[in-house]
């Protein structure tokens, strides 16, 4: 009976949701997080309309397709990698770490905002989250995915990548556990697991709005099996409340563990750029950074093409762009230290490689980094810039080029000058690199096009305790 | 609206999630068992040789020394396989005129090498040598089992890297004196008291390092 009456029914159950009520009246001088005029039923009705509309918009169309082409470029990339081998890429010693490792950090990285809007900001009741955390997560979930392409792809023979696990094997070994690389695995893994949980749970309630709603019998079937039988009941919510927030607590290390880990697979070798104990904070900041990088550059297109601007509103952007120009700030800050520590340890190694990095073969690109990630940005201190769309879209854009340079600077120019001037040498990227690059890029798009076209993007009943109509039934009750 | 799903699809569905545990569980299982079995590593499979050779009848009932044929076998990485002319040095005068031993004599005649096959062959990335394992106390038939009791012989191990590192992690289980390496039958009771005094007698380390083998 209990799933008659879906939209409101659910919904009364639902009140002790918390991210709420409480910090709103706190921050009622700010713009508000939902526009008003909205009740329980015109929330849900304009946020699942996007997933169970007849009629597709063709921009959807063209975004997938185009998306599409280039994860066909992909896999075309890796089919010839799988025949041919890594030598495809420009990769050989001294630099055999390069683009794959440059973009597995760079997309991990990415992920990062997702998390942490899901988990600490809801720790911390920062209401506004509400809307961006579903599409952040997945964002979370897709940029791991391409991510964790790149390490497999890399080893030369991915269908041994098994061997990475411990588990009892006919070889009697277990990998070298003192070694960052095996850390890595297991904390991107634990990493994916735990997002998608986080972000399969928090969908649960939205499945059952769908199931309700939809207007197929397929439709009925296929969220009805996503759903698991939710019903919403008081003792469904109060489990699902009890779970969310645990997962919250699960996620909320990994927001740091997983990034510092990333950098200890520099940090723990000698190679001067590598070594260095600013590292771990220097890598998370710049993930963080990078990832709310990306949350703007898919919201600003995506509230204006879906006609979201009531739920993600200018004060998401604002707040958005404060956390970037505050971790932007942190990264400034290791780049700050990166070059003090090479004078200041007097290693000749040390201020050598800071020499290449300011006028070695790619100076070109440590200027470029400069510029994007520490000087475009500055122009958020202004409230003017933050409450334009198109700068803050191009900010973004900014960053997001910064920190993929950050990344080729880390690793390449690093790799390229060691200690023996006898055994340096270049890297260029060849045309492959650049491909499963690009490639990539399509895979998170493809799927961001498939997730905003069956999956609520905006979780409509949280979205629903932001409104005035949830606080009245705190009076009820 | 009807209902979706009959309500038998809770009980289907709880246990789906608890049988996926152990349907996962099981899968794996039984794959590390599959991997360590002689289907995957052929040990057990008697071989079909050019000529029916009996490891029995020579070592086992006639008593011949392993090292009358496998001749470099305390110098050389290679135990080495007999050429014709070992098997001629009895057969030109028993059995001479068998029809069952007409391809050696073939052999002997054109100065064809018998084509073999090799049972216990390691991979190439595996350089593996016996003169160190006879000279240090490991005998024939911790490795290569009773092949005096074998018609045709088989292997025994799964020459599987784990097996040779369960030996090369703790020698004191294997290692025998050295003058019972080719005793087929040799046992003792005490294998750890004994083990433990070779070890230290003969200098053996216990070697696990993969450059070992993998050079």
């Amino acid at each position: 009976m209990a799933d008659k009456k879906p939209t409101k029914g659910s919904k009364q159950k639902g009140a002790p949701v918390s991210a709420g009520a409480g910090s709103r009246s706190l921050s009622s001088h700010l713009p508000p997080v939902v526009e008003p005029g909205y009740t329980m039923a015109t929330v849900a009705d304009k946020i699942s309309e996007v997933v169970l509309t007849q009629n597709t918009p063709r921009g959807w169309y063209i975004g997938l397709a185009f998306s599409f082409a280039l994860t066909m470029l992909l896999l075309v990339s890796i089919t010839w990698l799988l025949v041919r081998g890594v030598g495809i890429w420009g990769i050989n010693v001294p630099v055999a770490w390069a683009f794959a490792i440059i973009n597995f950090v760079w997309w991990i990285g990415i992920g990062h905002a997702g998390t942490l809007i899901s988990a600490i900001l809801l720790l911390l009741r920062q209401d506004w989250r509400t809307s961006i955390n579903r599409f952040a997560e997945a964002m979370t979930l897709f940029a791991v995915a391409c991510a964790g392409l790149y390490p497999l792809l890399h080893m030369g023979r991915p269908w041994l990548a098994y061997w990475l696990f411990p588990y009892p094997n006919t070889m009697g070994m277990w990998p070298q556990f003192r070694s960052p690389l095996v850390w890595d695995v297991f904390a991107v893994t634990t990493y994916l697991l735990v997002s998608l949980m986080f972000w399969y749970i928090g969908l649960i309630p939205d499945l059952a709005t769908l199931r309700d709603r939809s207007p197929s019998r397929t439709g009925r079937i296929v969220y009805g099996l996503l759903a698991m039988g939710w019903r919403g009941s008081a003792r469904h919510w109060h489990r699902y409340e009890m779970t969310y927030l645990l997962l919250a607590g699960l996620s909320t290390p990994l927001v740091v563990s997983v990034h510092t880990i990333v950098s200890f697979d520099f940090a723990v070798a000698q190679v001067p750029g590598w070594h260095a104990t600013v590292f771990p904070p220097y890598f998370v900041a710049g993930a963080v950074y990078a990832g709310f990088a990306m949350v703007v550059i898919l919201a600003i297109p995506l509230r204006r093409f879906y006609g979201l601007q009531d739920f993600v509103t200018m004060r998401h952007l604002d707040h958005m762009a404060r956390i970037m120009l505050a971790t932007g700030l942190f990264v400034a800050y290791g780049y700050m230290i990166e070059t003090f520590m090479a004078w200041y340890s007097g290693s000749v190694y040390e201020s050598s490689l800071m020499n290449n990095r300011f006028t070695g073969p790619y100076a070109i690109l440590y200027w470029s980094l400069l510029l994007f990630n520490v000087l475009i940005p500055q122009g958020l201190w202004f409230a003017r810039v933050r409450s334009s769309t198109t700068a803050l879209f191009m900010i973004a854009i900014s960053v997001s080029i910064g920190m993929w340079l950050e990344r080729f600077i880390i690793v390449v120019v690093s790799l390229h000058r060691d200690f023996l001037p006898s055994s340096w040498g270049m890297y260029y990227p060849t045309f492959w690199d650049w491909s499963m690059y690009l490639g990539s890029i399509g895979l998170f798009f493809s799927l961001l096009f498939l997730f905003l076209r069956f999956l609520p993007m905006i979780s409509i009943f949280e979205m629903r305790t932001l409104l005035p109509e949830s606080e009245v039934k705190e009076d009820l009750g | 609206m009807a209902q979706i799903f009959h309500p038998s699809t809770n009980t289907f569905s709880k246990v789906s999630i608890f049988g996926a545990v152990f349907l996962v569980g099981g899968l794996l299982w039984g794959l590390a068992v599959v991997n360590r079995s002689g289907y995957a590593t052929q040990a057990g499979v008697a071989r079909e040789q050019p000529v029916p050779f009996s490891h029995r009848h020579h070592s086992g009932e006639l008593g011949l020394d392993c090292r009358y044929c496998h001749t470099s076998v305390e110098d050389s990485s290679s135990a080495n396989i007999p050429p014709t002319q070992t098997c001629i040095n009895c057969h030109a005068q028993i059995w001479a005129d068998s029809p069952t031993l007409e391809p050696v004599r073939a052999s002997y005649r054109s100065g064809e090498s018998i084509q073999w096959v090799k049972v216990h062959d390691l991979p190439d990335f595996v350089y593996f040598d016996h003169s160190i394992h006879i000279n240090k106390g490991i005998g024939c038939a911790s490795c290569h089992g009773r092949v005096d009791e074998m018609n045709l012989v088989r292997q025994v191990s799964t020459l599987q890297m784990e097996w040779c590192v369960d030996c090369h992690r703790n020698p004191a289980a294997h290692v025998r004196p050295k003058e019972e390496v080719f005793n087929m039958s040799w046992f003792t009771q005490d294998q750890e008291a004994l083990g433990a005094r070779l070890v230290d007698e003969y200098h053996i380390e216990s070697r696990d390092d993969c450059s070992v083998c993998h050079r």
